[in-house]
C-alpha cells in the first residue's frame, strides 16, 4: 500500500466540502444527503466491481487503470447527472406550480386580471400558504393557498424520488461498463474536462449578464433620449420636473462635460501616479539596495491599503486648501473650492502602488543577461535602465499603468468629496468638474423609480463607463502584444 | 572603419591608463597579468592565489569541472563581479600595466575595453542594427549616422554575420538563431573596438554546426584580439587555443601550451580531468 500524499488528500478533502456546500446551498438539506450517500455507495461498487473483475482475470492481468479511477467513475456518474437533473427541476418548480396555480383560478385565467394584478394574488396565496395572513383571506384565496401548499409538499417528495431514481440510473449504468479493459482514466479525464468547461462558461455567462442588464436599461434610457444628443451634447443637466407645473427644464443629457471631466481627473492621476510611481520602481528594482527595498516597498503598498474614503478626507482637508492658497494667494489665479486637481492628484497618489509595484515587477523580470550584456559593453546602471531595461519592461510598465487608469475611472469616493458635481465642459484643472461614476451616484440617490430619463441615464453613463475601459484594455492588450513579439 | 572608432577609444584609454597610482610592470607581449588573486562570494571563497599570464593576441582557454572558479576568474577580469553583492578580491589584475583594481580606475571604462559574451546568446529585444549601434552610441563613438552605419557593417563583417543579416537590419535581433545570435552578440561587442575579448562558454547552448562557426570566427578573432575562453568542452579547448589553463577548486593547477597540456601534462590532476577521469 503506497502512502497518499498529504496535500492529494487535502485536495480532495476540500473539494469535496466544496461539492457538498455547493451542492447543499442549491438544492437543500435532503436532497444533498441522497446525493453524497449514493455517490459514497457508486464509489463502493465502483472498486467492489473492479476489484472482482481482477480477480477472476488470469494471474498477472492487470486492469487498464488504476483502482481509484474506476470507484471515482462510478461515483461521478452516480452523484453528476442526478445533480444537474435536480437542479433543473428547483428552477422550474416555482414556474410549473405558478402556471398551475393560475389554471386552477378561475378569475386569473379568464384573463380578467391584468398581469400585475395576477402577480399579486400568487404573493397573496404564497403567504397565506407560509402562514402569513394580514387580513381574512377570501375563501378561494384560502382554498388555492392549500392546494399550492400540497403541490409544494407533493414536489418535494416526488424530487427526492426522481433523484435517486437518476443516482441509481447513472450509478447501474456506470458500473456495467466496469471490466479489466475499460479505460477509466480516460472517462474521469473527459468528466473533468467538461466540468472545467462548465465552469469557465459560468463566468463568461455572468459578464454576458452584466452587460445585458446594462445594455438593456440603458436602451431603455436611449429610447426617451436620442444616442446622438447623449454622446455629442455638450450640456448635462438630468433634473427634471417631477410635477407637471413645476418649474424647471427639460433636463439635458448631453454626456460630454461628464466623459471630459472623468478624463481629465483621471489624465491628471495617472500623471502623477507615473512621475511617482515609475521613477520608485526604477530605484527600487535596480539601485535599492536590500535594506532600503524591504523598507520601500511595504511603505508603498501601505498606499492601496488605505480606504478610498480617507482619500477623500486627505484632498478636502488638506489637498483642496493648500491648492487654493497656492494657485488662488500665491499665483492669484481664480480657484474654486473643489477642484479637478485635488481630486486627480489624490488619486494620484491612491494609484502610485499599481504602478511601482507593477512596474517594479516588470523591470525585475527582464533577464540578468540583458543587465550584463549592457554593463559588459560599458554602459553604467543608468544607461542600461533607459535603454535596455525600460525597453524590454515597457509591456509591462503599460500594463500596469492601463490597469491604474481603469482604477482611477472607476473611483468614485474620492471625486465625489474633492471634484464637485456640477458637470462643467472644461480643461482648466482648478475648475470644479464631475465624473462618470460621481454622476451616476448623484443620479440613483433618493426616492427615485426606474422610469425617467434621469434616473435611466445613469445606466446609459455606465454601459458607457464600460464601453471606455473596455476599449482601454483592448488598446493595453494590443500595445503589450506589439512589444512582446519584438521581446521574444 | 574601426579604426577610426579605436583612435577614439584609444584616447580615452589614454585618460583611464595614465593615472599613476596603479602602474605595474609587465614582461613584453604580456596583455593580462594576474598575481595572487584570491576572491570571495560573502563568507566562500572562489579564488586561491591565481596568478596566470595571459599573452595578446592568443586564444587563451580555461578549462575545469564545473565550480572550479574559471568563470569567475574570467568575469574579474573586466569587473563583472562588482555589480554581485557581497564580492571581494585581493591581489592584482593588470591590463596593459595597469591594476584595474587599484585607485580611480572606472570599470564602466573598463568593461568596454574588455567585452565579454555570454554563454547564452543575449541580444537586446531591438533591431539587429540597434544591438551593434547600442555601444558605439553610449561612449559617442559616431559622429554621424553614416559612421555608425559604417561601424556597425564592419562589426558584422568581422562577426562573419553580414551576408546573412545586411538585407534585414531593422528586423529584431531576437529573432536571429542562437548562433547567429551568438555571432551577433560577438559583432556588438567587436563595435565598441575592444582589446580584450572574454568568452564565457560561448558554444555551450548551440549545435555543432553553429560551435562550428562560432569556433572559426574565434580563430579569425584571434589576429587582432587577446582572446580569454571558458570552456567545458576539452575538444573545444583543443581545437580554438593556443594556451590552456586548468582550474581545479578554485586554484590554477597547470597552464601552458595547449598542446603541452593535453599531450604532456605535468599535474596527475590535469591529466585525470583530461583523460576523463573526473569533471
Amino acid at each position: 500500500m503506497t502512502r497518499i500524499p498529504t496535500t492529494r488528500i487535502i485536495v480532495t478533502a476540500l473539494l469535496l466540502t466544496i461539492g457538498i456546500f455547493i451542492a447543499w446551498s442549491l438544492l437543500g438539506p435532503w436532497p444533498t444527503v441522497i446525493l453524497t450517500l449514493l455517490s459514497g455507495l457508486g464509489w463502493l461498487i465502483g472498486l467492489t466491481r473492479i476489484r472482482g473483475a481482477a480477480q477472476h482475470a488470469s494471474t498477472g492481468a492487470r486492469p487498464h487503470s488504476l483502482m481509484g479511477y474506476y470507484a471515482t467513475y462510478v461515483a461521478l456518474w452516480t452523484g453528476l447527472p442526478s445533480f444537474l437533473f435536480l437542479l433543473a427541476w428547483v428552477f422550474l418548480q416555482g414556474p410549473v406550480i405558478e402556471q398551475l396555480l393560475i389554471a386552477s383560478l378561475p378569475a386569473a385565467s379568464a384573463g380578467d386580471l391584468t398581469p400585475s394584478q395576477i402577480s399579486l394574488l400568487i404573493s397573496e396565496i404564497r403567504n397565506v400558504a407560509a402562514g402569513r395572513i394580514f387580513s381574512e383571506p377570501e375563501p378561494y384565496v384560502l382554498e388555492a393557498a392549500e392546494r399550492y401548499g400540497r403541490w409544494v409538499a407533493i414536489s418535494g417528495q416526488m424530487k427526492l424520488a426522481a433523484i435517486a431514481a437518476v443516482a441509481l440510473l447513472g450509478l447501474s449504468l456506470s458500473a456495467s461498463r466496469i471490466t479489466m479493459a475499460f479505460r477509466a482514466r480516460q472517462g474521469v479525464e473527459r468528466i473533468v474536462n467538461v466540468l472545467l468547461l462548465v465552469s469557465s462558461t459560468l463566468a463568461i455567462l455572468t459578464t454576458i449578464g452584466i452587460v445585458a442588464s446594462l445594455a438593456f436599461e440603458a436602451f431603455r434610457f436611449f429610447e426617451r433620449v436620442p444616442v446622438t444628443e447623449f454622446l455629442f451634447g455638450l450640456s448635462w443637466e438630468p433634473q427634471i420636473a417631477i410635477r407637471e407645473d413645476q418649474v424647471a427644464s427639460a433636463g439635458a443629457f448631453g454626456a460630454v462635460p461628464v466623459f471630459a471631466g472623468t478624463i481629465l481627473i483621471s489624465g491628471i492621476a495617472i500623471l502623477f501616479a507615473t512621475l511617482i510611481g515609475l521613477p520608485s520602481a526604477i530605484y527600487l528594482s535596480e539601485f535599492a539596495g536590500e535594506r532600503q527595498r524591504n523598507i520601500i516597498k511595504p511603505i508603498l503598498e501601505v498606499l492601496s491599503g488605505v480606504p478610498t474614503i480617507v482619500y477623500g478626507f486627505f484632498a478636502v482637508l488638506v489637498i483642496s486648501p493648500a491648492i487654493r492658497t497656492f494657485f488662488g494667494g500665491t499665483l492669484g489665479l481664480e480657484t474654486s473650492p473643489q477642484s479637478a486637481l485635488a481630486a486627480g492628484l489624490v488619486m494620484g497618489v491612491m494609484i502610485v502602488p499599481f504602478v511601482s509595484s507593477l512596474s517594479d515587477d516588470a523591470i525585475s523580470a527582464v533577464p540578468q543577461a540583458m543587465r550584463d550584456g549592457s554593463i559588459a559593453l560599458g554602459a553604467t546602471r543608468a544607461e542600461t535602465m533607459l535603454q535596455v531595461l525600460l525597453p524590454a519592461a515597457l509591456p509591462g510598465i503599460v500594463g500596469g499603468m492601463l490597469l491604474a487608469v481603469s482604477r482611477a475611472i472607476g473611483e468614485t469616493m474620492i471625486v465625489v468629496m474633492a471634484a464637485g458635481i456640477i458637470a462643467s465642459l472644461t480643461i482648466n484643472p482648478l475648475d470644479s468638474v464631475t465624473t462618470v461614476t460621481v454622476q451616476i451616484v448623484t443620479l440613483l440617490i433618493g426616492d427615485t423609480e426606474f422610469d425617467n430619463p434621469k434616473t435611466l441615464s445613469a445606466f446609459g453613463l455606465g454601459l458607457f463607463l464600460f464601453i471606455f475601459t473596455l476599449g482601454l484594455n483592448v488598446i493595453a492588450l494590443q500595445i503589450v502584444q506589439r512589444y512582446r513579439e519584438q521581446y521574444e | 572603419m574601426l579604426d577610426r572608432v579605436k583612435e577614439k577609444m584609444d584616447d580615452r584609454k589614454k585618460v583611464q591608463m595614465d593615472h599613476p597610482t596603479g602602474r605595474v610592470e609587465t614582461s613584453a607581449g604580456t596583455k593580462i597579468q594576474s598575481r595572487k588573486v584570491n576572491m570571495w562570494y560573502d563568507q566562500t571563497q572562489a579564488l586561491f592565489d591565481v596568478s596566470l599570464d595571459i599573452p595578446d593576441r592568443t586564444v587563451t582557454a580555461l578549462i575545469g569541472p564545473s565550480g572550479c572558479g574559471k568563470s569567475t576568474f574570467l568575469r574579474a577580469l573586466n569587473r563583472m563581479n562588482d555589480t554581485i553583492p557581497g564580492t571581494r578580491l585581493t591581489g592584482q589584475i593588470v591590463l596593459d600595466g595597469v591594476d584595474i583594481y587599484k585607485g580611480d580606475l572606472d570599470p564602466v571604462q573598463l568593461r568596454a575595453q574588455v567585452g565579454m559574451v555570454f554563454q547564452k546568446p543575449n541580444p537586446f529585444p531591438k533591431s539587429i542594427y540597434d544591438n551593434i549601434a547600442y555601444g558605439p552610441r553610449i561612449h559617442g563613438l559616431a559622429t554621424s549616422k553614416s559612421v555608425l552605419d559604417g561601424i556597425v557593417e564592419t562589426s558584422l563583417q568581422k562577426a562573419g554575420l553580414w551576408d546573412e543579416v545586411k538585407d534585414r537590419l531593422t528586423e529584431p535581433g531576437t529573432g536571429l538563431s542562437g548562433g547567429q545570435q551568438q555571432r551577433l552578440v560577438i559583432a556588438r561587442a567587436i563595435a565598441v573596438s575592444p582589446e580584450v575579448i572574454l568568452m564565457d562558454e560561448p558554444a555551450s547552448a548551440l549545435d555543432p554546426i553553429a560551435t562550428g562557426r562560432i569556433e572559426e570566427l574565434i580563430h579569425e578573432l584571434r589576429e587582432n584580439y587577446c582572446i580569454v575562453i571558458v570552456t567545458h568542452s576539452m575538444q573545444q579547448a583543443a581545437r580554438v587555443s593556443q594556451r590552456t589553463a586548468f582550474f581545479h577548486l578554485g586554484k590554477l593547477i597547470e597552464v601552458g601550451d595547449t598542446a603541452d597540456i593535453f599531450t604532456n601534462p605535468k599535474e596527475q590532476k590535469t591529466q585525470d580531468y583530461i583523460s576523463g577521469r573526473f569533471g
